[in-house]
């Protein structure tokens, strides 16, 4: 054989076997047992300072959810004390169900409008209006009037969609490490636009329970301490302002009812920075003395928030 | 006209019904326009099935077995009198599977000319379509419909929709989203990018499963992976459709004429020919295989070929020598003799599936089975994944039929699109009103849920729960909670809620066993008993 020929050869086979040896090793020394992939701990604090003047909570009743909506916020203060010149506003009604605007299932679709509009006026650059849904959510965004209403007033209406899940560790008692639509941890400001609602495991649904819409995974588990798991969510995401909704409200048959025999029309929309208080004021709407909703004391308990109706400075108004 | 323009025309007439039904099917999904009315019922925006409503063998095969046309399909009289006349020009000019046919035998081959050319001469094997397709009319007869099975419009939507939609979907959303995962802006501006481009077309809402459809993909891709071998594998020697299509053809006064004399014998029609046909001068032509592509006259060098209204009927063969007498005889006999074997087979009569759960508004099993051409327009406009087909969950001859499978999705309270949708009335069009039963009406049930006590977490395991009752959608709800004080492994005290479920109320959508979460096996699951189709498969003594 030629000296060339066996050079080149020999020095072939040698890379070969180097290659390979290397790559194996290299494999090898990589091999550990596969983990799922968690952030750190996180808390998302979108509140703004306190402001003493002004009060804490406001509600008013009367026959236009819209006017309702605007009277409460200018009572709090109007929407520049909540929206800045360029913030990304995330909006999250109760869009859970396959339900029209008088079955009460969802947020009224007129609230939804008219904090929109408001936060555009006040600048916002971008108003994101999301949930996760329940039922099919292109049934429940249309059939809710809501995603119409929104996308009307010029919000971006965002479907849930699972590659938009992140990871968080939200350091709970019960919640660790639990999936989050990203919308949430991208936004400027948060506002959670509840529905007041009969629920048979809690007795009520209001705002706190508004934030399983923020989660993916395996929600139905949460149920088994859902008292905890709520104030877990509030713990972890504390929202610049709560509206909520107790337009038309579901007396029983919640969370999704169905028939209009079970709803009654309160006509009032209540605002408020506190979401403790702002739930238990929706508790007392209800008929129910707050510490009588687990959820709430518990919640209240940590530090969360106001719960004794007395002790909220509460401005009424009637048109 | 001239010959070449006509042939380009076909062109253009393959590409353009191929894409209308691409772009139907996938329109046959509601997308979530969102307009100024929520009080207003969801509807398809599209007329998505028109492909099976003009579709001569589900009409014809649907009329041998309930004796009567459900109403769209009627528009299919436009194929058929088309045929009549002029002969299979559904299969070389609409039809989409012969279209993808058409295509995949179209690239360049490495094949000798001379094994095209003998390829493309008549072969006895492709009279087997009519058998099939006489055997399948003689199993109609009894209402045994199995026409569906190779109707190739029913064959490619249901493939496209069960197996490769949801396969394309899978790997698109695989890389996009892995691109989207890196958190390099760039990436995932692609990432945006891409669901932008395909999230109104290829992508559906979400991504879909269906039980068992690799079957439904490998039978598909193995057809258009033949068209390698022979052309038009599955035009030429199975479609039924082709079949009926080429019996019409036999009264029409459109055809070929051969001027016998002036061929050279060039073969160069032969080459070109999709349909084995014999458009070669010396030989007759067989209307009944001829899919009228028109690229024999068009590279006929000698002005042999000649298609025109009124030929001299001469040059065309009979279908008499295809197909004999005999066979044809013992096609109808294998169709006949299969039916009461396959109803022997228990799990129609007898032994019945519990788990088979049709969609709402479905007729009575065997009216059903008289209908279903097992086209799965169902299974694609399921807004929750939840219609699926069978494998033989439904006995022999219901293969490929749509089922509810209630971990996968759930029937959604106020939709009705699968029965708006299905061509030819096995789930009857009904409305939400119907469905719902109206105010205090009796609601369309399609089965009925029952608790498993043993893997309810309060029921066994003192574990609060009620997510089966917080979805329950009816008002008042089917399942109804008792509570109870239990004593725990350490003496203590818990109160539980319990849930129990109430027949009357409960139609079986199944949300139930959707959400329960106990998540292998639900301790909530539906079975069919109760169906309002069904006036055997009973429960509750009703008055």
């Amino acid at each position: 054989m030629e000296r060339r020929k066996f050079i080149k050869l020999t020095a072939r086979a040698g890379a070969g076997v180097i290659a390979s040896g290397g790559m194996g090793f290299w494999l090898a020394s990589r091999s550990k047992k596969p983990t799922v992939r968690t952030e750190i701990g996180t808390r998302l604090d979108y509140t703004i300072p306190p402001s003493p003047d002004l009060p804490e909570l406001a509600s008013a009743k009367g026959d236009s959810p819209s006017e309702l909506t605007e009277m409460v916020i200018n009572a709090l203060g109007g929407i520049n004390r909540f929206i800045s010149q360029g913030d990304i506003v995330v909006i999250k009604p109760n869009i859970g169900w396959d339900r029209i605007p008088q079955q009460a299932a969802n947020t009224n679709p007129e609230v939804v409008k008219k904090t929109v509009e408001l936060c555009y006026n006040a600048g916002a650059k971008k108003v994101i209006v999301t949930d996760a849904s329940c039922n099919d959510p292109r049934r429940c965004f249309a059939r809710s009037g809501i995603a119409n209403a929104a996308e009307k007033a010029g919000a971006e209406v965002k479907l849930p969609e699972k590659r938009k899940l992140k990871n968080v560790n939200m350091d709970g008692v019960i919640l660790k490490n639990w999936p989050i639509y990203s919308h949430y941890l991208e936004a400027d400001k948060v506002i959670n636009i509840p529905i007041l609602k009969h629920h048979n495991l809690t007795r009520l649904t209001i705002g706190m329970k508004n934030w399983y819409g923020m989660i993916g995974g395996i929600r139905s588990q949460l149920h088994q301490d859902i008292h905890n798991s709520i104030a877990d969510l509030a713990q972890f995401m504390k929202p610049t302002l709560v509206i909520l909704d107790a337009f038309r409200v579901l007396l029983t048959n919640g969370p999704q009812g169905g028939s209009p025999r079970d709803v009654k029309n309160m006509n009032i929309i209540a605002a408020g920075t506190d979401q403790v208080a702002v739930d238990a004021y929706g508790a007392h709407l209800f008929g129910i003395n707050p510490d009588e909703i687990p959820f709430i004391t518990i919640a209240h308990q940590r530090g969360l928030g106001k719960m004794d109706i007395s002790e909220i400075n509460i401005k009424n108004m009637i048109t | 006209m001239n010959i070449k323009a006509a042939r380009n025309l076909r062109r253009i007439s393959q590409g353009l019904f191929l894409i209308l039904f691409l772009f139907l099917l996938f329109k046959t999904e509601f997308r979530g326009t969102f307009s100024e009315n929520s009080q207003e019922n969801i509807r398809l925006s599209y007329p998505v099935r028109i492909f099976l409503d003009i579709d001569p063998l589900a009409a014809v095969s649907t009329a041998i077995s309930t004796h009567s046309l459900y109403k769209p399909i009627i528009w299919s009289l436009i194929v058929i009198i088309g045929s009549i006349l002029i002969g299979r020009l559904f299969c070389g000019w609409i039809c989409p599977l012969g279209t993808l046919n058409h295509i995949f035998s179209s690239f360049k081959s490495d094949k000798k000319r001379e094994k095209i050319i003998n390829s493309n001469r008549y072969k006895n094997w492709q009279s087997v379509k009519f058998y099939i397709l006489f055997g399948m009319l003689a199993a109609a007869v009894f209402s045994s419909l199995q026409t569906g099975l190779l109707d190739p419009i029913s064959f490619t939507i249901r493939s496209l929709a069960t197996s490769i939609i949801p396969g394309l979907n899978y790997i698109m959303r695989l890389i996009l989203d892995s691109m989207y995962a890196t958190e390099n802006s760039f990436l995932q501006f692609v990432s945006n990018l891409g669901y932008k481009i395909f999230e109104n077309n290829l992508f559906t809402f979400k991504q879909l499963y269906f039980h068992n459809s690799f079957i439904i993909g490998i039978i598909f891709l193995t057809v258009l992976i033949f068209n390698r071998i022979i052309i038009r594998f599955w035009c030429r020697g199975i479609c039924p459709l082709g079949a009926l299509l080429g019996i019409f053809s036999k009264l029409s006064i459109f055809g070929m004429e051969k001027d016998h004399e002036k061929c050279t014998y060039c073969d160069k029609c032969l080459i070109d020919c999709q349909g084995a046909d014999e458009p070669i001068a010396g030989v007759k032509w067989k209307s009944h295989e001829c899919v009228l592509c028109f690229n024999c006259q068009a590279s006929c060098p000698e002005d042999v070929i000649h298609f025109k209204f009124f030929p001299k009927q001469e040059s065309i063969g009979a279908l008499a020598p295809d197909l004999t007498r005999r066979r044809l005889i013992i096609s109808l006999g294998a169709g006949f003799t299969l039916f009461p074997i396959l109803r022997a087979a228990s799990g129609l009569e007898k032994n019945y599936n519990p788990k088979l759960i049709r969609p709402p508004g479905s007729l009575e099993e065997k009216d059903f089975l008289a209908r279903c051409i097992r086209c799965g327009e169902c299974m694609k406009v399921c807004p929750t994944n939840a219609i699926h087909p069978t494998l033989l969950e439904a006995g022999p001859e219901g293969i490929w039929t749509p089922f509810l499978i209630m971990r996968m999705g759930y029937c959604e309270d106020t939709c009705v699109l699968c029965s708006q949708i299905c061509p030819t009335g096995s789930i009857w069009e009904i409305d939400e009103e119907t469905k719902s039963g109206g105010e205090n009406g009796n609601r369309v049930k399609i089965g009925t849920a029952f608790i498993d006590q043993g893997r309810c977490l309060p029921h066994a395991m003192d574990i609060p729960c009620i997510v089966c009752e917080e979805h329950c959608p009816t008002s008042p709800k089917a399942i109804h909670l008792k509570d109870v004080t239990v004593i725990d492994r350490n003496g203590e005290k818990v109160e539980l809620r319990q849930p129990y479920v109430d027949p009357e109320l409960c139609w079986g959508c199944g949300i139930c066993e959707y959400m329960c979460p106990v998540k292998d096996k639900p301790a909530i699951y539906v079975t069919n008993v109760g169906e309002t189709r069904s006036p055997e498969n009973r429960l509750l003594l009703e008055a």
